[in-house]
């Protein structure tokens, strides 16, 4: 088992015949993703990489059954995409799209309340790699093939970083259930805290790899609810430790601008909940394998 | 992005926020006709830089005659002035606001900023204005009311006053602070900013309620969408070596430290400093050339690293994904027949053919040391450094 996406998950890809969707629609094809069809207004009834196209979200569900959606729609239309994603009974979206306003999250968190908790669409990112189950499906634009199959949850900001924590464990001969990026803007679709009561639930994952940074209270959040709901170890690495106050580093949400969103500071509140800190980014493998093999003895 | 003082005030004056009389003067005889224009017999001249705590630094002088004014302006312009906001190199005044001096009677501060928690509009408010944010929560915590807003509805007229009558407001005056923060709330919803701060509001002897400083700053994101917004940026504000990196779509903020770095993607790049750090380095930046990381790319970034004078040793640090490592050491190769190096320079490759990737760099003439790890390339630039300095 996994979370949010298998290899019989049914995905539509929104933004599909664009230059970036069509790139990653076929890389995600080729790692075996359970692609059906896409999305792009006015592109109704063609069809794109031998799928079919359709004019709304709501058509591609009505025909192909498609229960998740990967969008690769530009800045200035993605919260529309998204809403309509919503409506058409989409159950997980993931937002690829770098540079969505934050005014415009608010305004698709606030559309998507409308829903029962059984009807709800869980949007993951924007600005984000994706998610991964390894050797089922890849719904992101993550390089699969550093990706091996097992038991450890992972949930990050960072896309490159997410890989470099994919690549340390695999070279270590451990392997991922689910990874899933929620991305780097300050308003995002789903938090640390959404995604490791997923992990909590998920019978294949032992353990969860958290990549957290600077900026905003998700982090900490997620530690206390670790502490108070949690059975399986939680490791996280917090990137920023040099990062100056006030500066924007990279990410629209990594910026420090109250007590507890420097790496310093997440970091004592982690410990503080009980989360094992992988105190560098150079020993996230190492530091989940520790604690697997302290499992087991 | 951040604009001026005089831009806020024009802005928010707009959605019905009172200021001051007050215009922008670029010379002296400007400065004094505009105090002439303005009247009254006290002024205040007000250098325009992007940062607060200009009052300590010499940036605000009152003034009892336009001559006096004339006088504040020559010695303001031209000048860089150092807050404990700018940094050592400190911003350069190019114009100055002249302003009405007022009476005050009262300092509130307001402000308004997105909470992320709770994913709404928050709007701050004290009695304690004048004095920074940090150190009223310092100083006064209790002073502080806070007031979530749900952006979907926007602010209503009760929430404004809830906040009015919290600050102790006498009745008269009420409402006319309540359509203050509104115009604030508005100014901050309908353009897309992400701070609006307005410290401080005072009320004067008259019992006018006058917006005396303000800072705006508003998303980047959403700037296709705010042409007028957008037309305020003043490049002369912002790091020079900044400015050349967001013209040419790379993420970049100097630093102090003396490693200069190139790599792929924000969380990576904020790692790679954290290792510098352990390694007993410090990093001159930071630098995310996007997940792509292409050999165009590649080539800016080396010419932003060497415009840092700082800069002793360059660490690269490339995680391949879609793209690959072969490629990238292309693209590496190609930037440095291009660009002179003629300092330390550590690559680290990883991810997608790594091993295809580091055998072109070993047989191409380019004299680099290869780094395994993050760990290993941190190591790497700190001895280097350190034998530089021996």
């Amino acid at each position: 088992m996994t979370i949010l996406i298998d290899e019989k998950t049914k995905i539509i890809v929104q933004g599909f015949t664009g230059k970036i969707g069509s790139f990653h629609s076929y890389e995600m094809i080729k790692y075996g993703t359970n692609i059906v069809g896409g999305v792009t207004p006015g592109k109704g009834g063609q069809t794109h990489l031998d799928l079919p196209v359709f004019n709304t979200v709501k058509e591609a569900v009505k025909n192909t059954g498609a229960s998740a959606s990967v969008l690769f729609v530009p800045p200035a239309f993605a919260a529309d995409s998204a809403m309509e994603a919503a409506d058409a009974g989409i159950k997980t979206c993931v937002a690829i799209t770098d540079g969505i306003p934050s005014h415009d999250m608010i305004k698709i968190k606030r559309y998507m309340r409308r829903y029962s908790k059984s009807e709800k669409m869980t949007l993951i990112g924007p600005n984000c790699a994706g998610v991964i189950s390894p050797g089922k499906a890849l719904l992101g634009i993550m390089p699969g093939h550093i990706y091996k199959e097992g038991s450890v949850g992972i949930i990050g900001r960072s896309g490159t970083l997410g890989y470099e924590a994919a690549q340390q464990l695999k070279n270590l001969g451990i392997g991922i259930s689910t990874s899933v990026g929620i991305g780097g803007d300050p308003i995002n679709g789903s938090s640390f805290k959404d995604i490791i009561e997923k992990f909590e639930e998920d019978k294949n994952t032992e353990i969860i790899l958290m990549i957290g940074e600077i900026g905003g209270p998700q982090e900490v959040a997620a530690g206390k609810f670790a502490k108070e709901n949690m059975t399986k170890p939680v490791v996280a690495y917090i990137a920023g430790l040099t990062a100056p106050k006030g500066r924007v580093m990279g990410h629209a949400g990594a910026i420090v601008s109250a007590y507890g969103e420097s790496a310093v500071e997440k970091v004592e509140l982690l410990q503080e909940c009980g989360v094992i800190i992988s105190k560098n980014p150079s020993i996230m493998g190492d530091t989940i394998k520790q604690v697997l093999n302290g499992k087991k003895n | 992005m951040n604009i001026h003082e005089y831009q806020a005030k024009k802005i928010l004056s707009g959605f019905g926020v009172e200021i001051p009389r007050g215009g922008i003067a670029y010379s002296p005889e400007n400065a004094e006709n505009k105090a002439r224009e303005i009247g009254g017999s006290k002024w205040v001249v007000k250098a325009q830089i992007h940062s607060g705590a200009r009052g300590k630094a010499g940036g605000i002088i009152i003034c009892n005659s336009p001559l006096e004014v004339a006088q504040a302006t020559d010695k303001l312009l031209g000048k860089k002035l150092i807050t404990n906001q700018t940094g050592p190199e400190g911003k350069i005044v190019n114009r100055v606001y002249i302003e009405e001096a007022t009476d005050i009677r009262k300092e509130l501060y307001l402000g308004l900023v997105f909470d992320r928690s709770s994913e709404c509009i928050m709007v701050v408010a004290s009695t304690e204005g004048g004095m920074s944010v940090e150190k009223i929560s310092q100083e006064k915590p209790e002073s502080i009311i806070r007031s979530k807003i749900e952006a979907a509805v926007g602010m209503q007229k009760f929430q404004a006053r809830e906040i009015a009558f919290a600050l102790g407001i006498k009745p008269e005056l009420i409402s006319r602070i309540a359509n203050t923060i509104i115009g604030c709330y508005r100014a901050f919803s309908e353009l897309d900013a992400t701070m609006v701060e307005v410290n401080p509001l005072v009320i004067s002897e008259q019992e006018q309620i006058l917006a005396l400083d303000c800072k705006m700053s508003f998303d980047n994101n959403a700037l296709f969408r705010r042409n007028q917004v957008s037309e305020l940026r003043d490049k002369t504000q912002e790091n020079v070596n900044e400015v050349y990196a967001s013209d040419r779509g790379l993420n970049y903020v100097s630093l102090d430290g003396n490693i200069g770095n190139i790599i792929n993607g924000a969380g990576l790049a904020m790692a790679s400093m954290d290792m510098i750090k352990l390694a007993g380095g410090e990093p001159a930046n930071f630098l995310d050339v996007g997940g792509g990381a292409t050999p165009e790319k590649i080539v800016k970034a080396f010419k932003l690293i060497l415009m840092d004078k700082k800069v002793k040793v360059i660490l690269v640090n490339i995680f391949a994904g879609i793209n690959r490592c072969d490629w990238v050491a292309e693209g590496i190769i190609q930037a440095l027949q291009k660009i002179e190096i003629n300092m330390p320079l550590v690559i680290r490759l990883a991810g997608t053919n790594v091993e295809k990737g580091n055998k072109i760099l070993k047989e191409s003439k380019i004299n680099y040391i290869e780094a395994t790890t993050l760990e290993d390339a941190a190591n790497k630039a700190v001895k280097a450094l350190k034998e530089l300095t021996k």
